[in-house]
Formats: C-alpha cells, structure tokens, sequence
C-alpha cells in the first residue's frame, strides 16, 4: 500500500477530531467483534453451566462432523445462489433493462411497487409471503381457480419459498443500482452500435455488459452479504423447518445458541459464517480486479 | 475497492450475524420496587395471568405502604420464553426480582448459578408445611436446597369431543385400554367423520418441550412396567439410549402423522399448534381427540377471552393408557412452574413477600381456580370449593396419585430438544424409527456429556 505524498509529515494533531469515531468503533465495533471471537474458543453456555473454559479449536471440529451443519451450509449456498446470485441480480437487471425503455408511467408505478417490497421490515415481509405461500395462501388460491394442483409450499418445497421471498424482497436494490449503472451509459455508443445492425441482444452482451461490469460486481458484492445474514424473514416464514430443511446458517447459529443453550458453539457457527462471506468477498474482487 | 473494504465488510457481516441478542430494558436498582418477570401468553384474547398478578399487585402495594410492583412481562411462546429469562437473568442490569420458572429448566438455572436458594425464607414461613412432599421437591436441586415455590402442578390426559364420537358412532364415556384402542378409535373418526382431525399428539421442534412432554413422554412413561424411568437410570446417574420403549413411542407418533390421523404435518409443525388446539380446532369440534394437559379450561373461562362455557358438556376426559393396557392402566406426566429468586436480584427479601401474597390460601385457591391449575396446597385440595370450581379438576387431581415427573437435570432440555428432533423426523417422513433412534442416541451422547447406558 502507497502512502499517500506527504501523508507521513502531516502533524498527529490533524487525527485529532477523528478520535471520538475512532474511540466509539473501537468500543461498540472492535470490543463485541472481539467477544464474540474469544466465545467461540470456550464452551460457554446460556443455562446449565457454572463456569464456562477454554477448549481451543473444539467448537469447530464439531461443527465439521455435525451433519446439521453442513446441511445448513449447503442450504446457505443454495439460498444464496438462488435467491441472490441468479434471482435479485438477473431479475434487478432486466427490471432494469426494461424500464429504461418504458414510458414514464410504467417507470413509476414498477419502481414504486417493487421498491415498497425493498422498504417493508424484513419480518413485515416474511408475513406477506408466508401468507402467500401457504396452504390456505395466495398462490394457492390463484392456483385452485386456474384448477392446477395446490400444495403446501412452505412444507414441499421451503428453500425455494424462502428463495423467492428473498428475491421478491431483494430485487429492488438491484434495480436501482443497474438503472443507475444503465443510465450512465452514452446513448451515442448505444445509438452507434445499433446503427452497426446490433440486435437487442448482441447490444447486451458486447456493450452494455461489459459498461456496467463494475456496478454488477458491487451490486453481486452487496446482495450476497445481505442474503447469507437473512434470518427474520426464514424464520417468520418456515422457522427452518419442516425438520432442517429450510435452515441456514444464521438459523442454525440461532438454534444451537439460543434454543440449546450453547452460545460458544453458536458463536463458533457466525465465525464460519464470516468465513463464507469472505470466501464470496474475495471472488467478486478477483473478478473486479482482472476486468478492470 | 480499497483493500480495507473487505475488512469492513466482514466485520459488519460479523455483527449482522451475531447480533441477535435480545437486551432488555431498565434496571432494578430502586430498592422500593419488586420487578416481576412471567410468561405472557401469545395469545392477545388470554390474559389470565396479567388479571391475577394485577390484582396481587394492588393488594401488595396496599399491605406494603411505599412499596411497588413492577410486572415485566415476556410475550413469547415457551421455548423462546426461556432463552429471553436467562438473557436477563444473566446480568445484575436486567434480572428481575421475581421470575416464573418452568420446572423442567429450573435445575439448569440452578447449575448456572441464576436462582437464589430460599431456604432461608421458607424455614421462617409456617405456609410452606401446607405444600404436598412432590411439589416441595420439584424445585429442590441436587445440592438439596430449594429454589422455589410451585404455585401449583398439572397432570395430562386424553380429551375428547362427544358430538364427534357420536357422529362416529362411537359410545360415550370413552376410555381406551391400550395404544392400539386410541389409533383403533382415531381410524373409525377417521372413516365416519372425514372432516375433522382425529387426534392430535403434539410433535416436532417447533411444539418445543410441549412436543416432549404432552407428546412423546405420555407414551414413553405407558411403556414396560411403569416403575422405573424410561429416560434416566437413577441407580448409576445415566441416561437411557433409545431401546425398544423409546422405538415404540416413536412408531406410535409415526402411526399419527403417516396414516393421517394428526393434523397436517405443517400445522402439526407450526410453533401456534397449541394455541390453535385450545382457541380453534376443540372450541369449534374440528378436533376429535387430543392428548394434552389439565390447564386446558383456563383459556375457556369467564372472561378470558375464548369464553367456551359448554366445553364440560361437549368434551369427555380419559386416561391415557399405557401401551399393552399393563398396570397401573393409565399414564400422566407432571410438572408445573415454581415463583423463584434470581440469585443478581437487587430486591430478594420483597421478592419473597410477593410469593407470600400470592400463596395465601385464599389468593392460592383463587389461582388455581383462574388457571385451571391443580392444587399443591393440602388446605387447598381438601376444600371443597376447589374440587367444585370447575369439572374436570377431581378427573386431573386424582392423577397426581399415579404420575411421573421428569428426570428435570440440567441435561435435560437437551435431551428433550433431541426427542422433539427424533419425532419431528418420523413426523416428516425424513427418517425411519430406527435411524431417529440411532440419531437421538448420538445427541444424547453429546447433550450428557456420553453418560449413558444402553437397557
């Protein structure tokens, strides 16, 4: 990393109205952030215990060996590619994509209706979807006038109804970010290339695309760390369930902390968590750094 | 990006992901105010106990001049209840003076050093000679002193609905002999009257220790000789793994749930299971059968919001039967809730003056009744007041000579949380009996600490 030209003489006086932010992060930032680290090597426990130890790496050598676990890893992964990679991204973007072509009255009633989505509380939202997928739901009834078959989607197939609860809540973030992304990019070379005979598609793909790779990695960045934190809107909607099969990690964190008692496994499972969301991090900056 | 980014970004990730801490308001540092934590139900229409700790909070504050209540109360189903109590309960900030404590979790506060003994309390307390030996014992911990004063005790059974059995031309009174009599009797509803659900058996995680208790352990207790304890063996301190008992309860719930004689696994599976039996499916008699506890009424009296009046005349009671129908014929679990002192209280000494008021025999009597709790107080239960208050109390109070209680050690709510697991996976259909039991026998392991033993 360069310093920056001069930065080294700069007087330590001129840090000085930046030590109260500094002070409050490092006390309600770095401390909780450090707590939490030091949990997961202990077994500490909600109930049930007098005193709590040390037990170095134990905490994570079960996590590895309990089936539960990976099972929520896996789970994690497909929330998350489904609901954000392939749903919020591709959809926030063709929402995008038409709209820039719409007449104004259908760019404000879209942009309103999927951004009041965005603004509900996530458990406000979960409540609307549950009440959407269930049995006596929404989709249900739509489907019972079409006479198509219902089911209880929430018990036969609960990721991909918390997956497109996600989506459905989640898209509006995309949009704005690509509707920004889209309307930077000069008309002249849009006007240019369509000139050249470039269908709607080729326009996509060889221009557009690559204008806007920059918004899409931060955009991809941004919604895949909000997904793998998502926790009220599974819980209100299927609480994990039916058995583990909608449970991911922030639920799973959940359960073995709070319902079982055992926050020093609990804390060791966010740590895990952390990891995975560096892991998708460090991709997307790869990706960032080699198109750039 | 700057290379600090995914730094900041993990650490925000870090606090979304841990962040899920509930905190809890004020602290207790007024020495004139005795702060009182109780569950509230999550339903809005039952305030049975808002009413009567009101009431005790007027007639404290009244014999206590510049003393006063403060009610916290934590709306919450059971299983998050508990976890919300030992949040507050672990920081001199937000500990109450006084908390309701669930029997089966109480030897687990006492462990973590939560609950204050109150022996010393009692010793000076002539009331306390009135409590039944059982109910003296249930918030006693290992180390034998007291933790709590029980403000009453509950049994389980089978309720049934008489317009439905005789829809399905089944005779009333109704009381099965063996397991295979109530499936046999949910079969016939099953065929004859196709809109209701026959019985209902709570199961899964969701239900939480309702799942354990009024579930699977009111089968599990019927099974073998009725004497010794299923779950725990007290001669060599161990828990019992999942042998031909535990397989056989299982397969019963498996029973329910596969052939379609249980609610709708997701509604069976839906954490309000409880609150839509008592305030939906039996007022309404879309539910034929259902194995639950004695408290049952208080949701139906006068003014509670559920007002059901004619529920004495539309529902039977009957025992539950053990498994073959081998003595003693019937099964019931009991357990009950305990007024307790947290040991980081800033004001124990008026924290027991408020269990005082409330166990007056009168101020007893008048819970018990509000409740539909059963007695644990001998002036109380000899009072014929009591016994005629409500039907269905002589039916719930003569259990309390044949019931089991749960071995309530720490390691409990683990084994219990491991038995929900175990049903809510036959429940489902993911696994089989055997691999519940084999996966039960795993976590029981863990949960103990692997003090177990194979019967």
């Amino acid at each position: 990393m360069k310093v920056g030209r001069g930065g080294a003489r700069r007087p330590l006086t001129r840090a000085l109205p930046l030590a109260p932010s500094l002070v409050l992060l490092l006390l309600f930032l770095a401390g909780p952030i450090a707590y939490c680290a030091y949990i997961a090597f202990t077994d500490l426990q909600l109930t049930g215990q007098a005193h709590s130890s040390f037990v170095g790496f134990d905490n994570f050598t079960a996590a590895f060996k309990d089936d539960a676990f990976l099972n929520a890893v896996w789970l994690t992964l497909v929330f998350t590619v489904l609901s954000s990679l392939i749903g919020q991204n591709t959809l926030g973007l063709a929402l995008a994509a038409l709209m820039q072509r719409a007449s104004k009255t259908v760019r404000t009633v879209t942009g309103a209706v999927v951004i009041c989505a965005w603004v509900l509380p996530e458990v406000v939202a979960g409540f609307l979807l549950y009440a959407f997928f269930r049995r006596e739901g929404t989709l249900n009834a739509i489907l019972d006038w079409l006479h198509l078959p219902t089911q209880n989607w929430l018990f036969t197939l609960p990721i991909l109804a918390v997956s497109f609860a996600n989506v459905w809540r989640g898209t509006a973030f995309s949009m704005l970010v690509y509707s920004a992304a889209l309307g930077e990019i000069p008309k002249e070379i849009t006007e240019a290339a369509e000139m050249d005979g470039a269908g709607g598609w080729r326009r996509m793909w060889h221009i557009t695309l690559p204008m806007i790779r920059r918004s899409i990695g931060t955009n991809l960045m941004l919604n895949t760390l909000q997904t793998l934190s998502v926790f009220g809107l599974i819980w209100v909607m299927t609480r994990g369930g039916p058995g583990n099969r909608s449970q991911t990690l922030p639920l799973f964190m959940y359960e073995q902390a709070f319902q079982k008692s055992m926050i020093g496994y609990g804390t060791a499972v966010a740590l895990l968590l952390l990891v995975v969301g560096s892991l998708f991090s460090l991709v997307y900056m790869r990706l960032l750094r080699s198109e750039a | 990006m700057r290379p600090t980014a995914p730094v900041l970004l993990s650490a925000t990730l870090l606090i979304a992901a841990t962040g899920l801490t509930a905190c809890s308001s004020g602290s207790g540092d007024d020495p004139d105010t005795v702060r009182i934590s109780f569950k509230q139900s999550t339903d809005n229409q039952i305030r049975v106990m808002d009413k009567y700790l009101a009431s005790m909070k007027t007639q404290f504050e009244k014999d206590h001049p510049g003393k006063k209540v403060k009610l916290v109360p934590i709306k919450a189903p059971d299983s998050e209840y508990y976890t919300k109590l030992q949040q507050m309960l672990r920081s001199p900030k937000t500990a109450p003076d006084l908390v309701y404590e669930d029997t089966f979790l109480i030897n687990s506060d006492i462990t973590s050093g939560y609950l204050k003994p109150l022996d010393s309390y009692l010793a000076k307390w002539p009331d306390w000679n009135q409590f039944i030996d059982t109910a003296k014992n249930a918030a006693k911990a290992q180390d034998g002193k007291t933790y709590g004063v029980p403000d009453g005790t509950d049994t389980r059974g089978l309720w049934y609905d008489k317009g439905i059995f005789a829809k399905a031309g089944i005779k009333t009174p109704w009381q099965p002999k063996t397991w295979d009599d109530v499936l046999d009797t949910a079969r016939t509803i099953k065929k004859k009257v196709p809109s209701v659900t026959p019985l209902n058996v709570y199961t899964g995680k969701p239900g939480g220790e309702q799942s354990a208790m009024q579930g699977f352990e009111m089968l599990l207790y019927g099974t073998g000789s009725g004497t010794a304890d299923p779950l725990y063996d007290s001669s060599s301190d161990k828990w019992i793994t999942a042998g031909k008992p535990f397989k056989d309860a299982l397969n019963f719930v498996k029973t329910v749930y596969g052939e379609k004689l249980g609610p709708d696994v997701s509604d069976a599976l839906d954490p309000n299971i409880g609150t839509r039996v008592r305030g939906e499916l039996l007022p309404k008699s879309k539910l034929a059968i259902n194995l639950d506890g004695s408290w049952l009424p208080q949701d139906w009296l006068k003014g509670s919001g559920h007002e059901w009046p004619e529920w004495s005349q539309r529902l039977g009671l009957a025992h539950m039967p053990t498994q073959n129908g081998q003595a003693p014929g019937k099964v019931s679990m009991s357990g009950g809730w305990t007024w307790s002192v947290p040991s980081k209280a800033s004001n124990p000494d008026l924290a027991f003056e408020f269990i005082k008021t409330m166990q007056t025999k009168a101020n007893a009597q008048k819970w018990y009744i509000a409740n539909s709790g059963i007695a644990v107080r001998k002036d109380v239960a000899a009072d014929p007041a009591y016994v005629k208050a409500q039907p269905g109390i002589k039916f719930f109070t003569d259990l309390v000579a044949s019931t089991h209680y749960r071995p309530a050690y720490p390691a409990y709510p683990k084994v219990s949380t491991a038995i929900q697991e175990a049903m809510e996976s036959v429940t489902t259909g993911d696994s089989s009996v055997e691999k519940a039991a084999s996966t039960y026998d795993e976590q029981l392991k863990t949960a103990t600490d692997g003090k177990v033993i194979t019967k």
